[in-house]
């Protein structure tokens, strides 16, 4: 049974979650996840202004809401200061971010460094607004939460079609008289109100990372931009409860390093196993090619080996070839191209026996298609005048897997014949 | 009375920074199609993006139909350079085609039925209409061109400003995109493009600007395309260098 107290961390960060995954997606998308770090950095010295004025008006000091309000409009006036510097043009916009960044969080600091000489409650835990404690979490810090969710939300679909052409192509939407400016402060708008709302769970340094890494796990799962935004939510909600959870069981765990790390790993998850985009993936693709290059590359130099040996063009095929010739005829290894053809055996492309192969029907066919395509390709190289016969041979290597037999066709308009090689077969090309 | 050009500007100049990439350029588009056409580094793209206010112009004026751009955006279209967006972009096809119409849309909700069956017209007008849900990052370069291509279309605007249109396309695209052309003239409608191979210029334009930095011929193809002034365009970038001691664009073609 989890404590009541438990649930209202869990839901208000799994609610940001929400919110910052919605929201991430157009601020990564339109190359603004530095400017969201910017934002939660600048709202510092905004928190230690409002907890001042707050204890000299003498209100609740742990009233949410003031606080929230002045990191609202310190991180705006962030924004507004870097957008200021890049204006200039005297420096760019990443070294604008940087410097302040840097200059705010100093500036808070040393605010609530010197708070912290003053007697009185007013600095009363500001300082888990660096690294977030969703622990203090309270019922109605859970509503705002979900008020921030669901406004983000409501106003992310709302201004899809417009947040989406602005983030894809903005000079497209100037040209058409669509207000960018509006999105992009719109945009701007909705990244302050995540990070505002984040920094009591997350913490203002770590506010960003829930900005960015739900969308960019999102990105590697789909190329469908409502799916994305879907994924980027749902990533966000796990890991904003997942570490809330986390921190609840082992309190010595700040919140915001927590569901950081847990949105991380859902991250690398993706990078590494995404079905399309993940490395793996891609590795698999990579080596899958590389198998079947290699399959013809064998293939064909078992075939060329008869041909070396005395068989005609029309009858190679029906040898034994030395698997060492094939090795020495593709500069590969022996463990190589024994590897190989225990693997076409396998496929039973090859008969093995004694260092020899002998090319089965299905191998032969192949083999046959893989010498047509190589000749193909070479012959024309040759005829277009464009290489000689030595890197007309190289280049075939290269162009002739995935060479559609009709487009073979088409280079070798005789179906039947099979031209001679070029060039003298056998090793050292 | 003669209607006002499709596009005029008058003593424009732009630059980047010291240099300025067109030179105080005054040139009106004659309606149908014409070519702007000079060598690299020639101010063509600049030209284009400041008439479309996307750059700022030091000085000079520009005027669609004989208006400012503000009053007459729904007539102007624009086709950029395909490298200046990220194909790698979450949106299919028909996602880039429909964007063309979001200003006849609300700002809020999705895109309707309507406008969705204009963005497929044009995906189907420019042999498309079979990659409609294909996500643009797997798209070939032709094909990705002919997406921009028929955003353009879907805009239905009365002039349509192409840049590099014909860059780095296949055949099949180049054919595409000529036979959109000849579609747009026979209409009435009108296209400035930014033209890289001179060969075309005569089959594919009837009017063209020849450009380096400033003018240098305008006016039909068969009366001012000729070797002389092509020569003159092409030789004059050290003339400009030297007169004006400044070059003509490093940055935009």
């Amino acid at each position: 049974m989890i404590a009541y107290n438990t649930l209202v961390v869990l839901s208000g960060c799994a609610l940001l979650g929400v919110a910052a995954g919605t929201v991430g997606t157009f601020a990564l998308l339109r190359g603004r996840a530095l400017v969201a770090d910017a934002v939660g950095h600048a709202a510092l010295p905004g928190v230690a202004v409002a907890a001042l004025i707050v204890a000299l008006v003498g209100a609740d000091p742990r009233a949410l809401p003031p606080l929230l309000a002045g990191a609202a409009i310190a991180g705006l006036l962030g924004v507004l200061a870097v957008q200021a510097l890049t204006r200039t043009r005297r420096i760019r916009e990443d070294a604008a971010i940087a410097i302040v960044l840097s200059a705010f969080y100093a500036a808070g600091v040393a605010l609530l460094s010197w708070l912290q000489t003053l007697p009185g409650a007013a600095q009363a835990g500001l300082s888990k607004f660096i690294l977030g404690q969703a622990a203090a979490m309270r019922a109605e810090d859970a509503y705002i939460a979900a008020t921030v969710a669901a406004t983000c939300l409501v106003l992310v679909l709302l201004a899809f079609q417009r947040l989406r052409a602005v983030a894809f192509d903005m000079d497209f939407a100037r040209v058409q008289g669509l207000r960018t400016d509006r999105t992009d402060l719109l945009l701007l708008a909705l990244i302050v109100l995540v990070c505002v709302s984040g920094l009591q769970a997350v913490g203002l340094i770590l506010v960003v990372a829930l900005l960015v890494l739900p969308a960019a796990t999102a990105r590697l799962l789909t190329h469908r931009l409502p799916r994305m935004l879907a994924l980027a939510a749902g990533c966000g909600a796990l890991a904003g409860a997942a570490g809330a959870w986390v921190s609840a069981m082992r309190p010595e765990v700040p919140t915001g390093a927590a569901v950081v790390l847990l949105a991380a790993l859902l991250f690398t998850l993706a990078l590494l196993f995404a079905p399309e985009r993940g490395l793996l993936a891609r590795l698999w693709v990579l080596l899958r090619r590389r198998l079947a290059a290699d399959t013809e590359h064998f293939l064909r130099a078992a075939w060329e080996a008869q041909e070396a040996a005395g068989a005609g063009p029309g009858t190679a095929g029906d040898r034994w070839a030395p698997i060492g010739a094939v090795a020495a005829a593709r500069g590969w290894s022996a463990g190589k191209a024994a590897r190989l053809a225990a693997w076409l055996a396998l496929r039973g492309l090859v008969a093995r026996a004694e260092g020899h192969v002998h090319l089965t029907p299905r191998g032969a066919t192949l083999a046959r298609r893989a010498v047509r395509a190589h000749r193909a390709v070479e012959h024309h190289l040759l005829a277009a005048g464009t290489a000689d016969a030595d890197s007309a041979d190289r280049l075939a290597d290269l162009l002739e897997h995935g060479l559609p037999p009709e487009m073979a066709a088409r280079l070798l308009p005789e179906p039947s014949a099979l031209p001679a090689s070029p060039h003298a077969l056998g090793a050292g090309r | 009375m003669n209607p006002p050009a499709p596009l005029e500007v008058r003593h424009l100049t732009v630059a980047y920074g010291e240099k300025p990439a067109v030179w105080d350029v005054t040139w009106s588009a004659p309606p149908g199609l014409t070519a702007i056409v000079g060598p690299n580094g020639a101010g063509k793209s600049t030209l284009l993006k400041s008439a479309l206010g996307l750059v700022p112009a030091l000085s000079g004026e520009v005027r669609f139909f004989g208006r400012p751009l503000d009053t007459v955006r729904d007539r102007v279209g624009y086709l950029p350079q395909r490298a200046s967006v990220d194909w790698d972009f979450p949106a299919t096809a028909l996602d880039v085609v429909c964007m063309a119409r979001y200003p006849r849309m609300r700002w809020w909700g999705l895109v309707p039925r309507r406008d969705k069956e204009a963005a497929r017209a044009a995906l189907a007008q420019v042999g498309m209409a079979d990659f409609a849900d294909r996500q643009i990052g797997r798209l070939s370069g032709g094909q990705q061109q002919r997406v921009f291509l028929a955003r353009a279309l879907a805009q239905d605007a009365d002039l349509v400003l192409m840049d590099e249109p014909f860059a780095a396309v296949d055949a099949a695209t180049e054919a595409a995109i000529v036979a959109v052309l000849r579609e747009l003239a026979a209409k009435g409608r009108h296209v400035v493009a930014v033209h890289h191979d001179l060969g075309t210029v005569p089959e594919y334009f009837s009017s063209v600007l020849l450009l380096n930095a400033r003018v240098f011929a305008a006016g039909a193809v068969q009366d001012v395309f000729t070797n002389r002034s092509i020569a003159a365009t092409y030789g004059a970038r050290l003339a400009v260098l030297d007169e004006a001691s400044v070059g003509a664009g490093a940055v935009g073609a």
